[in-house]
């Protein structure tokens, strides 16, 4: 969690300096999700995300430099710069692709798993996305289409309760939950409200068992909370779209800071190993964004390269 | 190598069979798939021989099953999806220009997106405006895609082996009045290459540039022009992205006169955009303004009383065959037909 954080509270700073130049969108105060992704996927697991998608990315073993370089839009990146922030893979850790689409990635992932119970392969395929996706149509069918055909597939909703400006309440009727509507199409569903890493861990462990065991599709729903703008790097309650009460209840609820608040009762070395890890993550970092930075920019020929694959 | 006479609808099912039979990683599914008209005849079997794991019936939702086929391309497969017509088909556009055309680009080349999807274009019979459009030149303005155009039976079973083979998506539209159509098949497996052209006649005149159920249009003109004393080139593009300009320049350097066909609507046309760029390429070698024949720009309806003389076709082309080749007269008399306008031939009973 600390090093997705710290990586994004990174990226956040440098964004400013105007060499970070495609549409941004962090998750911090959400790192709860793909903390736990990073202990419970395999390598071989597959994973698609969305245009909030660094943390997942990393949470699935996605290469650090690389997503960095691409960031900045540099040859080195994992989309040769082609991408950008909102389109990151990483292949060789079944990283493969986030879609800057709302619920566009969601079949791909169903695809994967398909792929997955065709080639009788041990793969699970995770599919993450934000709860403003639960309102497109191609949702439906994906859940759909993994219940009917009892694919392993882990769908993972983060709700952090607005799609862009637009609260909950104006989007989705009062009352009715997303598990209720996913368990109502035969998709096992469990909700996480309270946003602590372990009991997203816990929940994410039996999913991923049932999925893997062939009992078919798996939904989870994790309640949790961004910090900063929708897109870019600074906060934006000075707009009002939220209460100033509600996002300091949730910032009191701050994943990272409970899981230390955990630490501390229960490890007397606490704060060395913390100021270790700390130190470890800053340094990795400052090479990713040292590598970005003095690699260079793809060849302007490059832009009109690669429309098709070529058949081998 | 042997061959015998089949229907396009045959050469269609064989090709899934030598698809399938040759690399399992080939799987094929849509709605009706393995139901007992078998989208129209093309599928018949494949249940049977290949099991419900690479052959299956699916829920009605066509984003989805796009979207699944990017997956499942992604993780090693190469599926065919079967849609009975195109317009259903449109629920799906965010899936295959968002995802299926960008996912090898916009990831920097490193993931091949090996899927081919069946479209099926309506036409007739009270088909109306939503179960009969032509919207070709909408995939064919998308980069990433090939957008494949059969019209004989041959191209249909060699282009569809090609297309599956082909590590990029492809859209595979057949016209549902070429479904019966026959003609020489060869035996077993082989493909015909994408973005190549056919010269399907050969002419000293005019080219005449067209495509699936135009062809067969085309073709009809171009023996009643024989009578004017007008010998045509006339060019099977078989596939609209990537077309084959190559063969488009050559014949129009030979004959110096240009006429693009079309079945879709004409703003914005396959065949408009081949009058354009041949004619910022090629203007000096033209002796006259090339012209395009294609849909009028309005939705096809649905009453037998108001499509007699909706579509164009093969009166449409001769006569204007006729005009820029300096003939005179009105050819129309010689393709008058006992068979109703509104089906493709007496065979065709309804409903689809």
């Amino acid at each position: 969690m600390l090093f997705i954080r710290r990586v994004e509270e990174e990226i956040a700073i440098r964004y400013h300096e105007q060499q970070i130049r495609c549409p941004t969108h962090l998750s911090i105060g959400q790192e709860a999700v793909p903390a736990a992704l990073a202990e419970i996927a395999l390598p071989t697991d597959y994973a698609v995300s969305t245009h909030r998608g660094h943390a997942h990315y990393l949470g699935k073993g996605g290469n650090l430099r690389s997503m960095v370089a691409e960031l900045y839009g540099k040859v080195t990146g994992c989309s040769r710069g082609k991408g950008g922030s909102m389109h990151l893979i990483d292949p060789s850790v079944g990283f493969m692709g986030t879609s800057a689409i709302v619920g566009n990635s969601i079949p791909i992932g169903v695809g994967l798993g398909m792929a997955s119970k065709v080639l009788n392969e041990d793969r699970v395929s995770f599919v993450f996305f934000g709860e403003g996706a639960t309102e497109e149509g191609v949702f439906f069918e994906s859940l759909n289409l993994a219940a009917v055909r009892q694919l392993p597939v882990v769908f993972i909703c983060e709700n952090n309760l607005y799609s862009v400006y637009s609260p909950l309440s104006v989007r989705q009727p009062q009352g009715r939950r997303i598990t209720g509507v996913t368990l109502a199409m035969g998709v096992a569903s469990t909700s996480v409200e309270d946003l602590d890493v372990e009991e997203v861990h816990r929940v994410m462990s039996v999913a991923v068992e049932r999925a893997r065991k062939g009992l078919g599709p798996q939904f989870i729903e994790v309640f949790t909370y961004r910090y900063l703008e929708h897109c870019g790097p600074n906060p934006d309650d000075d707009l009002g779209y939220r209460l100033r009460e509600e996002v300091a209840k949730w910032r009191e609820r701050d994943p990272i800071a409970r899981s230390i608040a955990a630490l501390e009762e229960s490890h007397s070395e606490w704060r060395d190993w913390l100021t270790a890890e700390e130190n470890t993550i800053r340094r990795d970092i400052a090479s990713a964004f040292d590598f970005a930075i003095a690699s260079p920019f793809p060849e302007p020929v490059e832009a009109f390269q690669g429309e098709y694959s070529e058949r081998s | 190598m042997s061959s015998r006479v089949r229907s396009f609808t045959e050469a269609i099912r064989e090709a899934h069979f030598e698809l399938m039979s040759t690399d399992r990683s080939v799987i094929c599914y849509g709605l009706g798939v393995t139901d007992p008209k078998a989208i129209f005849g093309t599928t018949t079997g494949l249940l049977d021989a290949f099991g419900s794991e690479r052959v299956f019936d699916v829920p009605t939702s066509e984003a989805a099953l796009t979207g699944a086929a990017i997956g499942a391309a992604l993780g090693g497969l190469r599926p065919i999806v079967s849609h009975q017509r195109l317009d259903f088909f449109l629920l799906a556009m965010d899936q295959l220009v968002n995802g299926a055309a960008k996912w090898h680009y916009m990831f920097g080349s490193q993931t091949p997106v090996p899927i081919t999807i069946r479209l099926i274009v309506g036409r007739g019979w009270g088909q109306g405006p939503t179960h009969s459009q032509n919207l070709h030149a909408w995939f064919a303005h998308i980069p990433g895609l090939k957008v494949v155009m059969p019209t004989s039976p041959a191209d249909a079973k060699g282009l569809l082996i090609s297309s599956v083979r082909d590590p990029n998506p492809t859209v595979f539209i057949e016209h549902r009045w070429l479904h019966q159509s026959v003609g020489e098949v060869i035996d077993g497996d082989y493909e015909v290459p994408l973005g190549v052209g056919a010269l399907v006649e050969e002419g000293e005149d005019i080219s005449i540039v067209a495509s699936s159920i135009m062809t067969t249009e085309a073709l009809r003109a171009t023996r009643v022009l024989r009578s004017y004393g007008v010998s045509c080139d006339l060019i099977d593009l078989r596939t609209v992205r990537p077309i084959d300009w190559k063969i488009i320049e050559r014949s129009v350097e030979k004959t110096g006169r240009l006429i693009a066909v079309d079945s879709g609507y004409r703003t914005g046309s396959i065949a408009s955009e081949i009058v354009s760029r041949i004619v910022q390429q090629s203007y000096l070698k033209l002796r006259c303004p090339p012209r395009v024949v294609a849909m009028p720009d309005i939705p096809e309806p649905t009453s037998f009383g108001l499509t007699k003389h909706f579509h164009v076709g093969a009166p449409d082309i001769a006569n204007a065959v006729v005009e820029m080749c300096d003939r005179k007269g009105d050819s129309t008399m010689f393709f008058e037909s006992t068979v109703a306008h509104d089906v493709p031939d007496s065979w065709f009973k309804g409903p689809f």
